[in-house]
């Protein structure tokens, strides 16, 4: 697991994939800004804070075969860590002396409370809150993964699990308002180190911030998959026993790639709270944690940046269909999904490795000579996870 | 719904507009001499860049169409429209017709802040009317303010909130609880009282005010309950409701938890012809879901009833049943949805301007005495004088009022001793 090379992969892929980043930070970075005005831009920049769940998904389910339902969890407490510390900030006793206790965020005193309460005080300092932005997460995702996978518990009844944990934890959000806000959430955030978040420029730097962490996070999901621990995470989807049989502790595995999953979730989840202004139980759920799941189906559960594309595709096509439809945009939607599913079932990024890819091979083949480009081994045969 | 800069070019929208109008000839020249008497320049009425041309005008409305909230909201839309419509046919506000764009909030918060902010810095929109629970509103209220919009919010509600930014045209808590619960006492000697509602801000927010208000005439709480949104099992509380026998049972249970909650009562025994329930949640719109035979003998407070008998209030429900169907039912908020275009239409029209910072300062005092609900003003603290009314809830779905306060309430959305 230590310093496993790339060599052992085409190097077409190789190539290719990194091609494929270079284009995608290029769409990100350079065409999108040019084309779009700042209103459009950071709505796209909150559906690319979704990507980073679809990522994670990618690894998670793609690779290892483990589907998680309740991804949104993560991204809910990443983006709660994040809201708690900005919160704060905008609940200086100046701007709440109105409150019967000022000081302390508007919901608490709402709901009669007279003091922070004691898990809130870390959220004053910036550095612990970005750092359990990450930690929370994969903790709790540590505890589920430890509790389930060494049990071997896995498919169907992993996924179930999730969804539970998703429920769980949104009662847990929406019952405690006093110090989570509930149901509305925590709203109205301001400044981060007195910088104001909400306006044009701060929403275009913002935009560049998580377009650069979401490159960075690709590169790394690339460097797990090209690892060797990825390929045995393709090898326990495939062939669970035989990796345990040859002496793997494949509980760890699963326990590792979750959390890993987690941790992108949240790292989303955070980007999200800055980029929207607020974050609230509504992503914590069921519901979104299954979008979440079919962001990742559209773009393809096999391909990094198919789930990048993917997840831009779907809310694009939300956004616009529920602006020109303000009524039947739903049922459009649902065309869609099935749509998907039946014509190219392994997401746009099937599309592309089966129509678009031995196109370019041949093109760029001709030019080269000798370099016959073994078959793509990105889609595997259809066979069942489990 | 596609957003043409409209700003950009004002002429040719408006030779187009003219080149159509030879259909609606006589619509065009009473807009256009309805412009040129009140010789209102575009460049006067709107120095803001708002979408607002020589004959038209562009608000949103933002509610869930789709989604859980659809079913509630669907009737603020209507009103909306409807009120929408008939300020068209009256020649719309300063000369200039009203266009809307319809955007969904599809039950979801972000989805409500992202259409927000759509409606407000790419369409330019000069007032949206929209929002209905306490989150949605929470979750726009920031883009209102940073982008200077104007939004009128229908849905009675909590308080503690107050913007330049907002016109609530529901009641805030005191003015829905305070005069119901001084009716209760008096009218049926109430002593004891059980307060149960959903697990959110409003119903906590509107109980701690009963609780103080209880308490401070010297009766009891024997009772406060809380649950989720949606729950459906109602016995553990109907229960307690048994034993502890309170004079009134004081519910502020919303959506779909009501029609649970009011069948089980029923099929516990509990009858409420004999005991004394008190709600702040069901309009004539829950009524449908309920089911008349299930709440019949109910109180509810509000400050508009489909029944009311008024000259304006008949017209109202006659427009909107031709407009909507025979069948629909009118609710508090739905009507309160109807006062939001009026309202800025004659807030406009005292302002003489689209402007929202001028609409914000002119709001203060502006009276609509078409109001369904009978006559209403705005206070400077932007919520509404608003009367509050008792209604018993009868088999066909609607509500006899049975008492109204004299005098319009002042709203109070900051309520002192109530904290």
């Amino acid at each position: 697991m230590k310093k496993t090379a790339i060599q052992s992969g085409s190097p077409f892929r190789v190539t290719g994939e990194m091609t494929g980043v270079l284009l995608l930070a290029l769409f990100i970075v350079v065409v999108l800004p040019l084309g779009l005005d700042t209103f459009r831009l950071n709505m796209v920049g909150k559906y690319l804070t979704y990507a980073f769940v679809a990522l994670g998904l990618v690894l998670c389910w793609g690779s290892a075969g483990i589907l998680s339902l309740g991804q949104g969890i993560f991204f809910g407490l990443g983006g709660y860590c994040m809201a708690m510390f900005l919160k704060l900030e905008a609940s200086s006793p100046e701007a709440t002396k109105i409150q019967s206790t000022p000081g302390i965020p508007d919901f608490m005193d709402w709901n009669q409370l007279t003091a922070l309460p004691w898990f809130w005080e870390p959220f004053h300092s910036l550095t612990f809150s970005v750092v359990a932005v990450v930690a929370v997460p994969a903790l709790l995702a540590f505890v589920v993964g430890l509790a389930m996978f060494k049990r071997r518990v896995g498919g169907v009844y992993f996924a179930i699990i999730t969804q539970a944990f998703a429920a769980i934890l949104t009662i847990l959000i929406v019952g405690q308002q006093g110090y989570t806000g509930g149901i509305n959430g925590i709203t109205d955030l301001r400044t981060l180190k007195g910088w104001d978040i909400r306006t044009d420029e701060a929403k275009l730097v913002l935009y560049f911030v998580n377009a650069a962490l979401l490159i960075g996070c690709i590169l790394l999901c690339l460097y797990v998959r090209h690892s060797k621990l990825g390929r045995i995470l393709v090898a326990l989807r495939d062939k669970e026993d035989r990796v345990r049989f040859s002496g793997y502790d494949v509980a760890n595995f699963k326990i590792f790639v979750f959390c890993f999953a987690a941790a992108l979730s949240a790292v989303g989840g955070a980007m999200f709270t800055l980029q929207v202004g607020f974050m609230s139980p509504s992503f914590v759920g069921i519901v979104p944690s299954i979008e979440m799941v079919i962001y990742c189906a559209v773009g393809g559960r096999l391909s990094l940046l198919g789930a990048v594309y993917g997840t831009l595709l779907v809310n694009w096509a939300k956004t616009l269909l529920s602006e020109s439809f303000p009524e039947l945009w739903l049922f459009a939607m649902g065309a869609l999904f099935i749509g998907v599913v039946m014509v190219f079932p392994n997401g746009l990024a099937g599309l592309y490795q089966q129509h678009l890819a031995p196109h370019l091979k041949r093109a760029l083949s001709r030019g080269r000579p000798g370099v016959a480009a073994p078959a793509a081994t990105i889609i595997p045969p259809h066979t069942a996870a489990d | 719904m596609s957003s043409d800069k409209t700003n950009g070019g004002l002429r040719s929208p408006f030779r187009r507009k003219l080149l159509l109008g030879m259909a609606a000839l006589p619509a065009v020249g009473l807009l256009t001499r309805n412009a040129a008497a009140q010789a209102l320049a575009t460049d006067a009425v709107n120095t803001t860049k708002l979408a607002v041309t020589d004959s038209t005008v562009k608000v949103g409305i933002l509610h869930s169409t789709t989604g859980t909230m659809a079913i509630s909201e669907t009737g603020s839309v209507q009103a909306e429209k409807l009120a929408i419509a008939q300020i068209n046919e009256m020649g719309g506000v300063l000369g200039r017709k009203i266009e809307v764009i319809q955007e969904d909030g599809a039950s979801d918060w972000p989805t409500f802040a992202e259409k927000a902010r759509k409606l407000l810095v790419e369409d330019k929109v000069a007032a949206v009317f929209g929002c209905w629970t306490s989150a949605s509103r929470k979750a726009v209220l920031p883009v209102f303010e940073q982008y200077n919009g104007m939004l009128y919010y229908p849905t009675f509600y909590e308080g503690l909130e107050q913007s330049k930014n907002v016109i609530y045209t529901g009641q805030e808590a005191t003015q829905q609880i305070l005069a119901g619960l001084d009716w209760v006492s008096k009218e049926k000697g109430a002593k004891s009282f059980f307060l149960i509602g959903s697990d959110y801000i409003w119903p906590r927010t509107s109980n701690k005010i009963a609780r103080k208000h209880i308490e401070k005439n010297g009766q009891k709480v024997v009772g406060e309950e809380y649950f989720p949104l949606g729950h459906t099992q109602f016995n553990s509380v109907i229960n307690k409701i048994k034993l502890t026998k309170p004079d009134v049972i004081y519910a502020s249970v919303v959506g779909g938890s009501n029609v649970a909650f009011y069948k089980q009562l029923k099929a516990a025994g509990i009858n409420l012809e004999k005991q004394t329930l008190m709600t702040i949640s069901v309009t004539e719109d829950e009524m449908l879901g309920i089911g008349g035979e299930n709440i019949a003998g109910a109180y509810a407070c509000m400050k508009y009833f489909q029944s009311l008998k008024n000259p304006n209030n008949e017209k109202f429900v006659a427009a909107f049943k031709k407009m909507w169907g025979g069948e629909s039912v009118i609710g508090d908020v739905t009507q309160a949805g109807y006062l939001g275009p009026w309202l800025w239409k004659l807030t406009a029209e005292k302002a003489q301007s689209f402007d929202v910072d001028k609409i914000a300062a002119a709001s203060d005092g502006i009276e609509f005495t078409g109001a369904p609900e009978g006559y209403v003003r705005i206070h400077a603290n932007h919520h509404l004088w608003s009367k509050t009314r008792v209604g018993r809830a009868r088999m066909d779905g609607q509500f006899d009022m049975v008492y109204e306060t004299a005098d319009l309430i002042e709203p109070d959305p900051f309520p002192k001793g109530y904290q």
